[in-house]
C-alpha cells in the first residue's frame, strides 16, 4: 500500500530525516570561563590593527579583515541554512551582487558609502525577494537546483557584462568614503576597513544571537526540523522562510560590499557555485545553526589555507583531507566538538 | 540561419547532449536509488579525460587510451564508492555536500599534482577531416564518431536498466528506496557495480570530449551543474529522463549560442552579440529548467511514486 | 476566548454542521483516492471515519487540513468556505490536525514542542529579539497542555526520550494546544497498547464538548463507544453514514468492511447495538 501522501511535496512522507542537526544551542547563563574567553577574544579582535602594528606585518590586518568578512557571509549562510534548513546553493550570489553593486558605484564615481550601503541592501534585497519567492515554493533538492540556477544565471550575467569587466573583472581605484562632518572614514585605511568588518560581524551576530531563542528563531527552527506540523499548527512557514531568506541575503551582500573594498577587484567567480559551496563548508565545519559556527568556520577554512599554503602548493588537497575528516568524525562541526570536549555529558540543547 | 548551418548546430547539440547523458545517467542512478548528493561526479569525468590523455600519449593509440581510461576509472570509482561513498548514504544531504565537495578538492589537486593542470589531447588522425553527410553538409567525423558511441551507449544502457534483471533492481530501488534496501542480499555490492558504471561513462564522455573541450583541471564543475540540471529536468532515478533531458539541454544550449548570436549580430555591436549569445543561452538552460519545475516540478518522467 | 463561546452556541444549535464536506474529489492519475465524499461533523460530537486499509481516509484528512489540494468540492468550516485556505489559514480558525505519522520538533524538549503550538496561535511570530522561554504565560499554557495529556512529568525531555505511547499523546496534544473547535485526529491510537487506547479513548472523550472530533481509528470496538456518529469509506467513497448502532446493521457496511470479523457481524445480523 502506498504510504500516506500528506504534503504537497513530492518526498514528505513523514518528518525529514535530521540526522546530524544539532539542538540550537541554548543561550543560558553563560559561565565565567566562557564569559572571560569572549572577553579576552573581543579585546583581541579590537585591537589587533595595533598588535600587526607593532610586529610590522600589515598583510595579515588584509588577511583578518578577510575571515572577518568571510565569517559575515558565512553566518548570513547559517541562518539560512543551519537555522531555516534551508539547502540554498546560490548564497555566494548574494555576496557578488553586494560586491558588483558597489564596485560599478565606485567605478562610476560614487564613492559615499551611504549610497554603497543602500544599493547593497536594495539590490540584494530586491534579488533575495524573487528569488526567494520563487525558489520556496519548491522543496528538498528541486530548493537546492532553483537557487543554484539562479547564481548560475547571475554568474553568466556578471561574465558578459563587458563594460563591468566581464569575465576579467572589475577593478576599482577608490573604497567607500563615509563623511560624518570633517571627518572621512576611507575604508581605504585598513584599519578602518577592519573595524568596520567588525562591527558588521558583532552586530550580526548579537541579533543571530538573539534570533535564536526568540519567537521567530523558535518558529523557523521548527519549520526546519518539520515543515508539515509546524504549517499545520498555524505558522505562516513561507513568510518566515522568506523573511529570513531576504535578511540573509542582504546581509552575504554587505559581506560581498566589504570584500570589494578589501580586494580592490570583483570577478563573476565570486557568484560561482563553487563559491557557494565554499561558504556552506564552512557553514558545515564551524557548526550549523550555532551562532559561532560561520565565524569559526571561516576562520577554520582560511588558517587552514594559509598554513598549508605555505607549506606546500598543494593545500587544497590536503584541505579536502581535513574537511573529510571532520564530517565522517566530527558531525556537528568544530562548535560542537568544542561543546563535546568541554562537558561530554552535555546536550548542547 | 542557412538549414545546413542549422542541421549542423542541431547535431552539435545532439552530440553534446549524449555525452551530457553519460554524466547524467550515473548521478540520477546514484541520486535517485542511493539519495546520495555527489558533487565529485564531475571529477570523475575530468580523471577519465585525464587518463585517456595520459594513455594515449603513452600507447601512442586512441582506442587503447579510451578504453583503458574508461576501464580504470570505473574500478576506480567502484573503490572509491566502496571505500568511502557507502558511508554517506546513511547520512543527511548537507554532510554528502560537504564530504564530496572536500573529494573534489583532493581529486582536482590529485591529479594536478600527478599530471599537471592541463594535458593535451587530440582526435586520432584518421578521423580528423570532414565527412559529407548531405550535398553541401561537411561534418567532422570525430562528432560523428562521438554521436556514434553515444547513441550505442544510450540504447545498451536502455536495455540494461529495462531488459536486464539487474537493470529491474535498480529501477525499482530508484522507485522506492525502502524496497530496495529491504530487498536483501547484495545491494551493496549492487550499488557499488551502478557507481561502477556510472564512473565508466563519466570517463567516456571526458575522453571523448577532451578534443574538442579541452582536458584540465577543474573542467569537472561546470559541467556537473548542468548534468544536474538535466536530472532535475527529467526527473530524478530516470534513465528515461536523463536522456531526454541531456539532449534538450545540449540542444538549447548549442542551438541557443549560436543562433542567438547570429540574432544578436542584426541588432547589436559585434563585441555584445559575441558576449551576449552564450551567456543568454547559459540562461536559457535554466529558465527552461524553471519552467519545467514550474509545471512538472517531479521532472518530466518521476521515477519516484 | 471566543471558541468556549462559539462551541457552547453551537451545542445550543447542535443541527447546524460545524465542518460540511461537499463533493469532495481527488485523483492520482488513474486512482480515485476521494470519490464525492459528502460528510459533516457538529459541534460537541464525535464523528469516526472507519474503513478498510488504502480506502482513502488519511488523503481525506489531508484535504481537510490542507496539506493536499482536492480537485473539486467544498469544505466549508463554520459558514466559511476554507477549500482554498492553507494549512495554517485552518489551524487560525480553528480546525486543528494530529498525524498519522508521529511529526514532533526533534529540537525542541517535550515542554518545548507544546510552548510552539501555543506560540504558532497566540500573536505573531515574526518577533526577533525577546526571548520565547520568558513569556511567562505562554508556557504556564504549555505546562497546562502537558497536564492533560499526561506528560507534566517528562517536560524537560527531549521527544527521542519518549516511549512510543508518550510521542503519540504528545502528538495529540500539540493538536489540541490552540483550543480548536475541530480536530482531525488520524489514527491517534496507532501503535498502542491496551491501557494507554484506555486512556486515548478517555482523553477523546473529555474533550468533545469544547472541541469536535473527526477520529480515523482501526480500533472498530473502541469507535462505537465513542463516536456519536460513524461514516464508512471504502475505495474512496462514503457508503454509509449514520449512528454506531445503525452502522452496525447496515449490510453494505458488514459486507465491505466489518464481515471478516465473524463475532461483529454476528452481532449485526442479531440486531445488538451495544
Amino acid at each position: 500500500m502506498a504510504p500516506p501522501i500528506e504534503s504537497r511535496s513530492s518526498e514528505a512522507t513523514g518528518p525529514a530525516p535530521v540526522d546530524d542537526l544539532p539542538m540550537v544551542a541554548r543561550q543560558g547563563r553563560i559561565d565565567t570561563a566562557s564569559r572571560a574567553a569572549l572577553l579576552i577574544l573581543a579585546a583581541a579582535a579590537l585591537g589587533l590593527p595595533f598588535i600587526l602594528q607593532a610586529l610590522g606585518s600589515s598583510y595579515y590586518l588584509s588577511f583578518a579583515s578577510r575571515i572577518v568578512i568571510y565569517a559575515i557571509a558565512a553566518t548570513s549562510l547559517n541562518l539560512v541554512l543551519g537555522y531555516a534548513g534551508l539547502v540554498s546553493f546560490g548564497h555566494a550570489a548574494f555576496v557578488g551582487l553586494g560586491a558588483y553593486a558597489t564596485g560599478i558605484l565606485i567605478s562610476e564615481g560614487v564613492v559615499g558609502g551611504g549610497w554603497h550601503l543602500l544599493a547593497t541592501v536594495a539590490v540584494t534585497g530586491l534579488a533575495a525577494a524573487v528569488i526567494g519567492a520563487i525558489s520556496l515554493r519548491t522543496r528538498g533538492v528541486y530548493f537546492i537546483m532553483i537557487t543554484l540556477a539562479f547564481a548560475q544565471m547571475l554568474y553568466y550575467l556578471a561574465n558578459s557584462m563587458k563594460g563591468y569587466g566581464g569575465d576579467e573583472g572589475l577593478n576599482i581605484r577608490a573604497r567607500s568614503l563615509f563623511g560624518f562632518g570633517a571627518i572621512a572614514y576611507d575604508l581605504k585605511n585598513p584599519s578602518a576597513l577592519y573595524y568596520t568588518a567588525l562591527a558588521a560581524l558583532g552586530a550580526s551576530l548579537l541579533a543571530l544571537d538573539r534570533f535564536g531563542p526568540s519567537r521567530m528563531g523558535r518558529a523557523v527552527v521548527a519549520l526546519r526540523d518539520d515543515d508539515v506540523r509546524a504549517e499545520a499548527l498555524g505558522f505562516p512557514t513561507f513568510r518566515l522562510k522568506l523573511v529570513v531568506f531576504v535578511v540573509a541575503g542582504v546581509l552575504g551582500g554587505i559581506a560581498g560590499a566589504l570584500s570589494v573594498n578589501l580586494q580592490g577587484y570583483v570577478s563573476p567567480n565570486v557568484l560561482h557555485w563553487t563559491q557557494s559551496g565554499t561558504l556552506m563548508v564552512m557553514v558545515i565545519l564551524g557548526g550549523v545553526a550555532t551562532v559561532w559556527g560561520g565565524l569559526i568556520g571561516a576562520a577554520a577554512l582560511l588558517l587552514l589555507q594559509e598554513m598549508l599554503s605555505a607549506y606546500t602548493d598543494h593545500w587544497e588537497f590536503w584541505t579536502g583531507w581535513v574537511l573529510l575528516a571532520v564530517v565522517l568524525f566530527a558531525r556537528r562541526g568544530l562548535v560542537g566538538l568544542a561543546a563535546g570536549l568541554r562537558s561530554p555529558r552535555a546536550r548542547t540543547g | 540561419m542557412p538549414s545546413v548551418l542549422l542541421i549542423e548546430q542541431t547535431l552539435n547539440g545532439l552530440q553534446f547532449g549524449l555525452m551530457l547523458f553519460l554524466l547524467a545517467a550515473g548521478l540520477t542512478l546514484v541520486f535517485g536509488v542511493m539519495d546520495m548528493i555527489n558533487l565529485a561526479h564531475g571529477s570523475l569525468y575530468m580523471i577519465g579525460a585525464f587518463l585517456a590523455a595520459w594513455l594515449v600519449g603513452l600507447t601512442g593509440s586512441f582506442v587503447i587510451g579510451v578504453l583503458g581510461a574508461v576501464g580504470l576509472t570505473g574500478l576506480f570509482g567502484m573503490a572509491l564508492e566502496a571505500a568511502l561513498l557507502r558511508t554517506l548514504y546513511a547520512r543527511d544531504h548537507l554532510s554528502q555536500v560537504l564530504a564530496t565537495f572536500a573529494l573534489i578538492l583532493i581529486l582536482n589537486d590529485g591529479v594536478k599534482m600527478l599530471f599537471g593542470t592541463d594535458l593535451p589531447l587530440s582526435a586520432p588522425a584518421a578521423l580528423s577531416g570532414p565527412v559529407e553527410l548531405l550535398p553541401g553538409l561537411q561534418y567532422p567525423a570525430y562528432r560523428l564518431l562521438i554521436l556514434g558511441v553515444g547513441s550505442a551507449l544510450a540504447i545498451a544502457l536502455y536495455l540494461l536498466v529495462q531488459k536486464t534483471r539487474m537493470g529491474a533492481l535498480v529501477r525499482a530501488g530508484a522507485s522506492n528506496r525502502a524496497m530496495a534496501t529491504a530487498m536483501g542480499t547484495n545491494i551493496s555490492a549492487l550499488f557499488t557495480l551502478v557507481f561502477g558504471i556510472g564512473a565508466a561513462l563519466c570517463a567516456v564522455a571526458g575522453a571523448l570530449l577532451g578534443p574538442l573541450l579541452a582536458v584540465q583541471v577543474g573542467m569537472g564543475e561546470n559541467i556537473l551543474i548542468l548534468a544536474f540540471v538535466v536530472i532535475v529536468i527529467g526527473g530524478i532515478g530516470s534513465i528515461r529522463g536523463a536522456l531526454v533531458g541531456s539532449v534538450l539541454v545540449g540542444c538549447i544550449d548549442t542551438l541557443g549560442r549560436t543562433g542567438l548570436q547570429q540574432l544578436f549580430r542584426e541588432f547589436l555591436p559585434a563585441q555584445w552579440a559575441s558576449a551576449a549569445g552564450p551567456a543568454i543561452a547559459s540562461i536559457a538552460v535554466y529558465v527552461f529548467m524553471a519552467v519545467v519545475l514550474a509545471v512538472r516540478p517531479q521532472g518530466l518522467f518521476p521515477a519516484r511514486t | 476566548m471566543n471558541n468556549a463561546a462559539s462551541a457552547s452556541a453551537a451545542i445550543a444549535a447542535s443541527t447546524t454542521a460545524l465542518l460540511e464536506v461537499r463533493g469532495l474529489e481527488k485523483r492520482f492519475g488513474a486512482l480515485v483516492a476521494t470519490d464525492r465524499v459528502d460528510l459533516s461533523v457538529r459541534a460537541g460530537e464525535v464523528h469516526a471515519l472507519i474503513g478498510p486499509n488504502g480506502a482513502g481516509k488519511t488523503t481525506l484528512v489531508a484535504q481537510l487540513g490542507g496539506q493536499l489540494t482536492s480537485d473539486h468540492g467544498r469544505i466549508v468550516f463554520d459558514g466559511t468556505d476554507i477549500t482554498r485556505l492553507s494549512p495554517h489559514q485552518r489551524a487560525h480558525r480553528g480546525l486543528a490536525r494530529s498525524f498519522q505519522i508521529t511529526r514532533l520538533f526533534r529540537s525542541a524538549t517535550v515542554i518545548e514542542n507544546t510552548a510552539l503550538a501555543v506560540q504558532a496561535l497566540s500573536g505573531h511570530s515574526f518577533g526577533a529579539w525577546r526571548p520565547v522561554r520568558r513569556d511567562v504565560a505562554l508556557f504556564a499554557e504549555a505546562r497546562r497542555i502537558l497536564a492533560e495529556v499526561g506528560l507534566e512529568g517528562k517536560a524537560s525531555l527531549g521527544v527521542e526520550q519518549l516511549s512510543h505511547g508518550e510521542r503519540r499523546a504528545l502528538e495529540v496534544g500539540l493538536a489540541l494546544a490552540g483550543r480548536p473547535r475541530l480536530v482531525l485526529l488520524d489514527e491517534p491510537m496507532a501503535g498502542l497498547g491496551p491501557d494507554e487506547s484506555a486512556w486515548m479513548e478517555r482523553l477523546i472523550d473529555g474533550i468533545r464538548t469544547r472541541t469536535a472530533v473527526l477520529l480515523i481509528e482501526h480500533d472498530v470496538e473502541a469507535v462505537f463507544r465513542l463516536a456519536d456518529r460513524v461514516s464508512v469509506l471504502v475505495g474512496g467513497r462514503l457508503i454509509a453514514t449514520g449512528t454506531p448502532a445503525a452502522i452496525r446493521r447496515d449490510v453494505k457496511v458488514v459486507g465491505a468492511y466489518l464481515g471478516d470479523d465473524e463475532s461483529l457481524h454476528d452481532r449485526a445480523v442479531a440486531g445488538d447495538s451495544s
